[in-house]
């Protein structure tokens, strides 16, 4: 017998994650969703014309899982979802890593595709996640972007 | 005692991690103004238009109430993702 899949997984983590097992996780013994969508967040080498050389993403322990449960639950509200996979990682990033994952699965693709952008556009406004930009002019704390709170509001 | 963090830029303007107050202020705002009188520095970066608040670990407006026990965490407008 393998062990239930879970419905729901929340992580906030140092480590890598894996997408070809996250897909696994999302997919396996689940015959009754027809659609996965996913996204990832990447470390990119540029930001608002300053040459980015890593990134450190600090957050508030005792909220993140928090906030992010909160989050899928009302995704659920809104859409009927099948598995949602939600990773953000923490800490010291290189460039081109893994920041976040978001992963939805539901029967039709338009609820999971709605669902997972939803997940990324709250979580950047209301998910206590800080980033720190090294470049090579020192290191910054990254501003919040208005058109980020514009997109989160629109749901 | 209100236990009160700070996070990312606000802590390290501030210099401060955590602390704790009597809980003696009755909201948010009033906690706001308390701490604005540590200096001019916590007057501006603790202003309501530049720190979110949390209050045990949910964001919450200027007009929530405080109790004895309460976690508070003062933060820059998020940034994850």
């Amino acid at each position: 017998m393998t062990k239930a899949p879970e419905q729901e997984h929340i992580s906030v983590q140092q480590q890598d994650f894996d997408l070809a097992a996250e897909y696994q996780a999302l997919t396996a013994n689940n015959q009754s969703d027809g659609a996965v969508v996913h996204f990832v967040g990447l470390v990119r080498d540029n930001n608002l014309g300053r040459q980015v050389q890593a990134l450190e993403l600090e957050h508030y322990p005792a909220m993140t899982s928090k906030a992010l449960s909160k989050l899928v639950d009302e995704a659920r509200q809104r859409w009927d979802l099948g598995r949602i996979r939600l990773i953000h990682r923490v800490g010291k990033l290189s460039l081109g890593e893994q920041i976040v994952f978001v992963g939805v699965t539901s029967k039709h693709r338009g609820s999971a595709f709605a669902a997972c952008e939803f997940l990324m556009d709250q979580l950047k406004t209301r998910a206590p996640f800080w980033k720190k930009e090294h470049t090579s002019e020192g290191a910054h704390w990254v501003a919040a972007r208005a058109s980020d709170q514009v997109k989160a509001g629109d749901w | 005692m209100i236990k009160v963090l700070f996070f990312a830029q606000l802590r390290e303007v501030l210099n401060c991690a955590s602390l704790e107050l009597e809980a003696n202020v009755s909201n948010i705002a009033e906690l706001r103004a308390q701490l604005a009188k540590k200096g001019q520095r916590w007057q501006e970066f603790l202003a309501s238009d530049k720190a979110l608040v949390a209050v045990n670990q949910t964001l919450v407006n200027e007009d929530c109430t405080l109790n004895s026990g309460d976690e508070v965490a003062f933060f820059p407008p998020v940034t994850g993702g």
